[in-house]
């Protein structure tokens, strides 16, 4: 393959669905305040689970704008994607795109795990029959079971017709996604995407799958409070659902138009651990590593990053495990940088995560404040650096790190670094 | 410059290159009557199956429980890739390796037992895999584990066009400055809940006969057969084999990929733009193909549209196209990754595999299609083109090893 470009990449709009808030002001509102969008479940009948908690989104399509047709045949996770990606191209005051350079990256770890589990609960009868008939199949199985339907549906409705991915990366998609669209841009093959990720995973397979390994919390009593990164009493993350879609533009010809840049992509990194499909070395070595380069591909100094989106979870692992990453990257200035997890406020939502957090970073970005830890009293003592308790903080903020970690080993970083004029 | 040094195959008409190429050569078809639970209730019953593999015989015992059959084959296939590559692991750097796999089913055989555990029996007794053994990424992030690879790491779902996207992202990762990757796809989806998801897309043929059922570009063609498997490749910078001292079988030398026109507009599909763009990525003009491995949908209206993006790219019967898949059937993400291996190996033996079964091209689509017998023809560069339901195109052009300056 010949000459390839080299070129930077500048976020230019957003559109996000989180629990507890639809759109950017709602979603920054909530986060400011502290406030957490945590409840006992109300999908379904949670009584049966170990964990009965999850990050829900009051999310009505019709009045999201999505037509009658489109309900019927979009799972609620495509449903979140199309409704963001349309707000994002709306807030990006793209006048028009070009189809063919325009690009799709959509991240997404389960993807249609909702309509998958009520199509099978149809086909079998509630779980009687192993062989099923074809008598109640819905054409849209197929798209349940290869769900690269959900990037067609954001091409279409963005009207593009360049590269189109689906980045499926589990808990770190929102993150690669947004790092596959970027470098789709960096490199030539296309001048505009619409990036980020969606996920819907609040499902009785889903919830009994997290808690067969007891990888989520248990403070069912108190749902408000049960996300609790970093907190001594933290017993397990909060499932949630959620997506974030942006508009990523080629930076010289966003600022050429006026556009409004929230940040650029300065750099992007992945890495594995390579050691256990859901378990961490307590070293923090890989994460660390994919820190080091993404800082290096934005030319930045570890000692400039202003705050860290932290992945957060509220594992025992995990917060662990981050805590030792951003000590082996960043040296002594980890300890001076404030570090917070919004997944104490919305939850874990998977796949869409990584870019609901790029969401709250740019946010922090434009408001000059970094959002808190809520629920964090006491921190674990093995966690020792600044996460930004309960409380928002005016904070100046010109670059953010922001990372995610997921099962399968991914430990992923970007950087988004304020564009200078 | 990304370069093929391994391949691990698993087909449905071959396990391992070798037995995969003699099969594409001597028409030996892995089509038959899917017998893994009673179809009889079914509209179609045939499927492009893999046989005799023992996972068990190639894998550490811990890892049978916790997988899917396709990630055991997509296991398999990297570990045999990494041997014919000669690659040692623990030879490199742990870094400088990454894998890149194309999905699109997941564990959807495990997932569907899970499913039926939850709600047959309760949520206590759903396994403690289930979170990682059903998701999109677990064939990714389990070769990483056994092979020690910590390089960047990717999975995309692009149904039938994920395993050419794959490639591309691996070659992609290659000029990021990894030396090696591991890119393909694998996927296997047959229990009865999977059949019945493959059935809902509505293009399966129900022809029962294994020897007509998926005849691509035939007059007569109805549908295609849906198959399991595919093949992992060691995808390498040319400076990393050389300096291994292997000499690899082709070059990726272009890659592209596009989405079509919403079907309302009426528009053209975006496969011949895709075709055009991985043939300036590879900086060569049509003239230069010397084979084109077909998508092969086996639909009337995709096969038309694929011989009108041929003719419009190569002109009228300008350029020999083929499709071996007829032998294995269609394989999801592992599909197009079994016609690179095709495509590399027409280079090393200089012969074109035929599309069998298919007797009789519409003379109006105008393309050469090689059938019958293979078609012993010097090859130096082959196209490689695949299509995803509802609009993905992907476009790879593989060369020979040292065709460019």
């Amino acid at each position: 393959m010949h000459g390839r470009l080299n070129r930077r990449v500048a976020i230019t709009g957003m559109g996000v669905r989180a629990p507890g808030s639809l759109g950017k002001d709602a979603f920054w509102e909530l986060l400011s305040a502290g406030r957490t969008a945590t409840r006992r479940i109300t999908f379904f009948d949670p009584s049966p689970y170990r964990s009965q908690v999850a990050a829900e989104v009051d999310f009505d399509a019709t009045s999201e704008g999505l037509s009658p047709r489109e309900i019927r045949r979009m799972d609620r996770a495509t449903q979140f994607a199309v409704v963001c990606a349309r707000e994002a191209l709306s807030d990006s005051g793209l006048a028009g795109i070009s189809p063919h350079r325009t690009g799709i990256s959509l991240g997404s770890a389960v993807a249609a795990a909702t309509s998958l589990e009520r199509e099978y609960l149809v086909l079998s009868d509630s779980g009687k029959r192993w062989t099923m008939s074809p008598d109640q199949l819905t054409p849209q199985m197929f798209d349940y079971m290869v769900p690269s339907v959900m990037a067609a549906e954001v091409a279409w409705a963005a009207g593009a017709e360049g590269p189109v991915a689906m980045v499926s990366d589990g808990c770190t998609s929102g993150l690669d996604s947004v790092g596959h669209g970027a470098a789709l841009i960096r490199e030539g093959s296309a001048d505009v995407v619409v990036a980020g990720a969606a996920d819907t995973p609040i499902t009785p397979i889903v919830v009994a799958s997290f808690d067969a390994i007891r990888a989520t919390t248990t403070y069912n009593d108190v749902p408000d409070q049960a996300s609790r990164p970093f907190d001594g009493t933290r017993n397990g993350f909060v499932l949630a659902e959620g997506a974030a879609m942006f508009v990523l533009e080629e930076l010289t010809a966003a600022r050429r138009r006026g556009a409004h840049i929230y940040a650029e992509v300065g750099g992007f990194a992945t890495r594995c651990n390579a050691y256990h499909m859901t378990g961490l070395k307590t070293d923090g070595r890989e994460m660390a590593e994919a820190i080091r380069v993404a800082l290096d591909q934005a030319r930045v100094n570890g000692d400039a990053v202003d705050y860290i989106n932290a992945h957060g979870s509220g594992t025992k692992q995990n917060d662990r495990h981050e805590t030792a990453a951003f000590k082996r990257s960043l040296g002594e200035h980890a300890y001076r940088t404030p570090v917070s997890s919004i997944k104490s406020m919305v939850g874990h939502s998977l796949g869409a995560i990584g870019s609901v957090e790029i969401a709250a970073s740019l946010l922090a970005m434009e408001n000059q404040a970094v959002p808190p830890t809520a629920n964090l009293r006491s921190a674990d003592p093995e966690c020792d650096l600044d996460y930004v308790p309960v409380q928002a903080r005016e904070h100046h903020v010109d670059t953010v790190l922001t990372v995610g970690s997921g099962f399968g080993g991914f430990q992923s970083a970007m950087v988004l670094t304020r564009a200078a004029a | 410059m990304s370069v093929i040094t391994g391949l691990g195959v698993i087909a449905p008409n071959g396990l391992g290159v070798k037995e995969f190429w003699e099969a594409t050569l001597s028409g030996r078809s892995g089509i038959a009557e899917l017998d893994r639970f009673d179809t009889s209730g079914y509209p179609a019953r045939l499927a492009g199956l893999v046989r005799e593999l023992d996972s068990a015989e190639y894998l550490p015992g811990r890892l049978l429980p916790q997988t899917d059959v396709s990630t055991r084959l997509a296991l398999v296939a990297a570990q045999w890739a990494l041997e014919d590559a000669e690659v040692d692991p623990a030879e490199l750097a742990d870094y400088d390796m990454g894998v890149v796999t194309a999905n699109a089913s997941g564990g959807f055989e495990f997932t569907h037992r899970e499913f039926n555990k939850l709600w047959a029996h309760g949520p206590e007794h759903v396994s403690v895999y289930e979170s990682f053994a059903w998701f999109y990424a677990v064939n990714t992030g389990q070769i990483s584990i056994r092979h020690g690879m910590r390089g960047p790491s990717s999975a995309l779902v692009a149904e039938q066009a994920g395993g050419l996207d794959a490639l591309g992202h691996a070659a992609r990762t290659i000029r990021g400055g990894v030396p090696l990757v591991v890119g393909g796809g694998v996927d296997s989806a047959f229990d009865p809940w999977g059949w019945l998801s493959h059935l809902a897309g509505g293009r399966v043929s129900v022809d029962l006969d294994p020897a007509t059922a998926y005849r691509p570009f035939d007059a007569n063609a109805a549908g295609y057969i849906p198959g399991e498997g595919g093949a992992m490749c060691i995808v390498e910078s040319a400076e990393s084999a050389r300096a291994r001292g292997v000499q690899g079988y082709g070059e990726i030398a272009g890659y592209a990929a596009t989405f079509d026109p919403h079907p309302d507009t009426g528009a053209p599909p975006g496969l011949r733009r895709a075709a055009a763009l991985a043939l300036a990525d590879a900086g060569i003009e049509p003239g230069d193909v010397d084979v084109v491995f077909a998508d092969a949908a086996g639909v009337p209206e995709l096969d038309d549209a694929e011989a009108l993006a041929l003719r419009e790219l190569f002109g009228i019967r300008g350029v020999p196209v083929t499709a071996p898949k007829a032998l294995t059937g269609r394989l999801l993400s592992g599909g197009a990754v079994l016609d690179v291996v095709a495509a590399l190996m027409s280079i090393q033996e200089s012969v074109i595999p035929p599309t069998f079964g298919t007797a009789t091209v519409p003379g109006d689509y105008g393309i050469d299609l090689v059938t019958g017998e293979p078609r012993p023809v010097p090859v130096r560069t082959a196209l490689v083109l695949a299509r995803g339901r509802w609009g993905f195109n992907a476009a790879t052009v593989i060369q020979a090893l040292g065709d460019r300056s």
